[in-house]
């Protein structure tokens, strides 16, 4: 009887918490489908949808090379070197961030602290709104691109850095310290020999990420295979959009092929 | 910098490594500095122009001080708006991610004929990012919340299938054999002996995209896809840098406390 009273006591507690849990689940989802305006969009989205699909079926092979102008090879060459260029700016730029955000670097609990605080401020930045800074402050076009691209990605990068160098092994440090070594000299022979692999690896996989959103920064006008993508798509040329699509698809799958192999051989 | 490592690399003992690598490393240095060299040359991006164009960046952040706090009332309604977006699109998305990662699961799906092809549609999905799934799906749809939604339903599909199917993978094999072997059928299989183990996985992953789609709800706006980037754009195309400070410092705040709140949960889950 006991043990009765035992084993209902607990559920009625739990299928009390479980009950406030979906009531408020249930208040959360009736308030976010409020939200959406599900009214007037199935009028044209049938044929709309219907033309997109024989556009994608029949994309339009002529726009992949242009000998004059825009075409989709130099669009994609644009988006992957704007990638490339701003990984690299990052990647080098980073490193002070880095050593400042990491913890075994410096004495100072405060200023490790500080770093990583600043490293999270640049990271809730989206590299779009980014880009659009850029673009108010040096014009449209690739420039624009490369700096958001390298400024957004020094958030994450640093970050990854930080925790590397904070995973060294302090073995051959302080053996170097032992034996009379000034700093510069510690951090060339037992810091960066360490880390320079990781960071390296780092460097490439946030290349992989670059080159996604370097596709869609063309859209606000920052360069690359967007602006043609953004255009094609208000003259609603669904062949043109068909054929920027597979580009892009093509393109990532490369990238992302090129920068796992490399990868593997790094570490 | 890079020239002076290698030299003073040449006087250490690593220099009884075998010619040929060091050729190799001296050539894989100079294709990257070509590469970087024709880069710089393809998009006119300049170490001049880096330091000619961020005192630029700083005028235009001395404009954005102070931000319009009068205009965040007005604000109020497309941020939540942006809120409601994230969370319609990650449910959706997440709900159509079980059944895909429950296929793609070599250990539940042996018919690799099946788990292969729903493995590459899954990377195919990935590959596209969030922004352009709108932009497509405002030109099909109308500009407004719908078509971010479905952006984020498509974009959350791919990262919580991924995630889930590699966590569906990992689980203890153990309870499955088990209850094979007293003849549980294929449903029974996945509610007693799947869900218990990848359910706490599935809503972590489920949270953690719902925090990228926070983020990325607050942008979509800039291609007509509803939310807080509509007025951030309008903000920005009539120069009035102080409301869009006060948007981008709102967003900011939401944003932070997110993911304050889903990672609270999270740890608590696992």
């Amino acid at each position: 009887m006991k043990l009765d009273t035992d084993t209902l006591q607990r559920p009625i507690s739990s299928r009390i918490r479980f009950w406030v849990i979906a009531a408020l689940m249930i208040a959360i989802y009736y308030w976010a489908i409020q939200g959406m305006q599900f009214e007037g969009l199935q009028k044209t989205a049938g044929s709309v949808s219907k033309s997109i699909l024989t556009g994608f079926l029949h994309p339009d092979w002529s726009f992949v090379y242009i000998p004059e102008g825009e075409d989709l090879l130099r669009g994609l060459l644009d988006t992957l070197v704007i990638s490339i260029l701003g990984t690299v700016v990052a990647a080098v730029t980073c490193i002070p961030f880095a050593f400042w955000a990491s913890s075994n670097m410096s004495r100072q609990w405060a200023v490790s602290g500080s770093g990583k605080v600043v490293l999270s401020i640049i990271r809730v930045f989206p590299e779009i709104i980014v880009a659009i800074l850029f673009i108010k402050a040096v014009g449209p076009g690739s420039f624009a691109g490369v700096l958001a691209l390298g400024i957004h990605s020094i958030g994450m990068l640093a970050k990854l850095y930080a925790e590397t160098i904070e995973n060294i092994d302090p073995g051959p440090e302080e053996a170097l310290l032992a034996c009379g070594a000034n700093r510069l000299q510690v951090l060339r022979y037992a810091v960066l020999p360490q880390v320079i692999p990781q960071f390296l690896s780092y460097s490439i996989y946030r290349f992989e990420i670059n080159i996604r959103s370097a596709t869609t920064l063309g859209l606000v006008g920052a360069g690359g295979i967007g602006t043609p993508l953004i255009f094609a798509l208000q003259v609603r040329n669904w062949n043109r959009v068909g054929i920027i699509l597979l580009g892009i698809i093509l393109l990532i799958i490369l990238t992302d092929l090129v920068s796992g192999w490399l990868r593997k051989r790094i570490i | 910098m890079r020239s002076s490592l290698s030299q003073t690399s040449a006087h250490q003992p690593s220099s009884n490594a075998p010619l040929i690598d060091r050729y190799k490393r001296l050539a894989t240095w100079l294709l990257f500095i070509f590469v970087l060299i024709a880069c710089s040359i393809r998009t006119e991006v300049t170490p001049y122009q880096l330091v000619v164009g961020l005192p630029q960046m700083g005028s235009l952040l001395q404009e954005m001080f102070p931000p319009d706090w009068s205009y965040l009332p007005t604000i109020w309604g497309p941020m939540l708006e942006t809120i409601q977006i994230a969370i319609m699109g990650t449910t959706i998305g997440g709900l159509l991610a079980i059944p895909v990662a429950l296929l793609c699961a070599y250990n539940l799906t042996p018919n690799r004929w099946i788990s292969i092809p729903m493995r590459m549609i899954l990377n195919l999905v990935r590959t596209i990012p969030d922004l352009l799934f709108a932009a497509v799906f405002v030109a099909i749809f109308g500009i407004g919340p719908f078509a971010g939604m479905l952006a984020l339903v498509f974009f959350s599909f791919g990262i919580i299938a991924k995630l889930t199917f590699e966590a569906i993978e990992a689980i203890d094999p153990g309870p499955l054999e088990a209850m094979t072997a007293v003849g549980a059928n294929r449903i029974q299989l996945i509610i007693f002996g799947v869900m218990p183990q990848a359910l706490p996985y599935f809503v972590s992953y489920f949270l953690y995209t719902f925090e990228v789609n926070v983020r990325a709800a607050s942008v979509l706006g800039l291609v007509g896809a509803g939310g807080i980037g509509l007025l951030l754009d309008r903000a920005l195309g009539l120069f009035r840098y102080d409301r869009a400070s006060i948007i981008i410092l709102l967003t900011l705040a939401i944003v932070l406390m997110i993911d304050y709140g889903s990672a609270v949960i999270r740890r608590k889950l696992l």
